[in-house]
Order: C-alpha cells, then structure tokens, then sequence
C-alpha cells in the first residue's frame, strides 16, 4: 500500500502536468480519439433534445465514446475524494486569500469553496450567476469556439494547430476580464 | 463493450484533474489573478508533454493499439473562437470550471454543479439553435 499512500500526498505541479499531457497518446494510441470534453454537451443534445435542429442531427453514437470518457471523470474524481485524500484543505495564495475575505470567502477546507458549491444557494441569486449563468457561459462559449480548455488548449496546442493558440489566447482575456472585474462586482452587490 | 477502455482511460484523467487540483475553483481565480504559478505549472507541462507525444508518434509513425494509422483532425479558424472564446472564459473563471473538471466536480461530491452542467448543455442547445444566425 505504499504505492497509495504516495499518491495520496498533494502533487507537485508537474506530475499532473505530465499526467494531463499523456491522455493526448493514451486517447490516439486506444482508438485514434482525439482529446476533447466539450463535445459531449453536444453529444447529450443530440441524443436527448435534438429538436430538428441541423446542429445536433448528425451521428452522435459514432462518437459515443466520449460519453464512457466523462463517465469515467466522474468515477475517478469520486475514487480520488474517496480513497486518494483528492478533496483535502487547500493552500491557497495569500494575496487571493485577501480578495476572496473581501467576498466573504474563508472556508479552504475543500477544493472548492463551500460558500458558493451548495444545494442551499440554488434558489439564490448566488445560485443563479455561479451554477446557471455560469454553466451557460461554459457550454455556449466553448460550442462556439468549436472547443474547450481540453480540445482546444491541450489537444490542439499540442498539435501546433495556430486557432486552438487564437482560442486559448481568449479563453485567458475573457477569464482575466471575469475574475478581476465581473467576479468582484458581483460580490460587491452580493454582499451589499 | 469496446468503450470500456475509454472509461478507464477516464477514471485516470478523473483522478489525475482532482489530484492536480485544476478542478478547484480556487486554483482557477489564483490563474486570473496572477498570484500562483500553479495552473500555468500544469497546462504548460501538459501541453509540451502533449506536444512531445504527438511529434513521437508522427515520426516515427506509429500505429494504434490494434494497428489503426493515427490521424489528427486539424482546427479550423472562424471567428467563433474569438466570441466564443472569450465567453467561455468569462464562465470559467466564475464556476472555476471547464466542461471536463465539471464533471470531476460533480464526482468529488459537490452535486450541486449538476446544475452548472445541466446549464452547460442548456448553453450548447441554444448555440445549436443560433448557430446559422452567429458570425463565424
């Protein structure tokens, strides 16, 4: 079991750099699949509310197993949490640290901050911006752009593909707007 | 049941998301505020990693586990990955996730982001009904 116990300690950064980085091969060497997660939002489209829409009327089983993929995300985050100590306190940065008091944010005994992650603010206006407005942002935006962090950023990077850099690049502007302008503005009126 | 490979394959990007932390919401607003070093530590090791893999297997030309040659679609540019792009990353730093690490939050016991996913897909309908009206 020491095997285990080495793998429950935090990572250093690298480890998980090269770990993420080896799915690329893992995928192309399994089936010549190439890496990327947000498809499957479509896939699910597709499958569940195609509504006559062009969008979603193609063959969506043929590409069924990035369903298994995200399936598996699920279990190993579960098998991580559980077994692997994944969702212990987290060091988080002082200088952030001071912002997010500013929020009203100090729970850091998970890797996500309890404040906002509970079934108790969906009904909220917290709710509202972090899980609703949110998520629509993530599955509008990375549709459009024809790709997310993993299809775009870490597949297509890797593949020198200059969109995915063009991508990437606007990926960062809109969160570097998001975290340093929206972000404490919707705080500031949260908390008024 | 040939996809249960990929399920595997997806129990070890799971745990590897959880364990680099790049699902924490908090690790996401420290990227955006300049003040770790942390998540551009792993996309960067990660991409070059990818990187370095990708030119091997180019190279030297080699083939799938059971002998398929390996092909890699190439990206196109529109101007949705402007527009998108920068819509997507306003949403990624407010729910400090991407639709892979939406999932991986899901699993480390926060259901409620369900709901962000449940959204998530709402979105990609919506563009899916849009798609033909947008600038691309």
């Amino acid at each position: 079991m020491q095997i285990i116990h080495f793998i429950q300690q935090p990572w250093h950064w690298a480890a998980g750099g090269v770990l993420i980085g080896l799915t690329v091969p893992l995928l192309l060497l399994l089936g010549n699949k190439t890496l990327g997660i947000s498809s499957t939002l479509r896939q699910i489209c597709a499958a569940c509310f195609p509504a006559d829409i062009s969008f979603f009327k193609y063959d969506w089983k043929a590409q069924a197993w990035n369903l298994f993929f995200v399936a598996g995300i699920l279990i190993g985050a579960f098998l991580a949490a559980t077994f692997l100590n994944g969702n212990a306190p987290i060091e988080v940065a002082a200088a952030t640290q001071q912002r997010l008091q500013a929020y009203h944010l100090t729970n850091y005994s998970q890797l996500l901050p309890a404040e906002i992650f509970s079934w108790s603010n969906l009904f909220t206006w917290k709710g509202l911006i972090f899980f609703v407005i949110g998520g629509f942002l993530i599955g509008f935006g990375t549709r459009y752009a024809g790709g997310c962090t993993s299809g775009h950023s870490i597949m297509g990077l890797s593949n020198l593909q200059w969109p995915s850099l063009v991508a990437t690049i606007c990926f960062m502007a809109g969160g570097f707007f998001s975290a340093n302008v929206i972000i404490p503005w919707i705080f500031q009126w949260l908390n008024a | 049941m040939k996809n249960i490979k990929y399920l595997i394959a997806g129990i070890f990007f799971g745990i590897v998301l959880v364990k680099a932390q790049v699902i924490s919401w908090f690790r996401i607003q420290e990227m955006f505020q300049l003040t770790s070093f942390h998540m551009y530590g792993v996309i960067g090791v990660g991409v070059i990693t990818g990187m370095i893999s990708i030119q091997v297997i180019k190279r030297f030309g080699i083939k799938t586990f059971d002998g398929q040659p390996i092909t890699i679609p190439p990206k196109k540019f529109d101007k949705g990955q402007i527009f998108g792009g920068l819509i997507f990353g306003i949403g990624w730093a407010i729910t400090g996730a991407c639709p892979g690490p939406l999932f991986a939050q899901i699993g480390l016991g926060f259901t409620v982001v369900l709901i962000t996913l449940l959204s998530a897909i709402g979105g990609t309908w919506v563009y899916g009904l849009w798609e033909k009206k947008l600038p691309h």
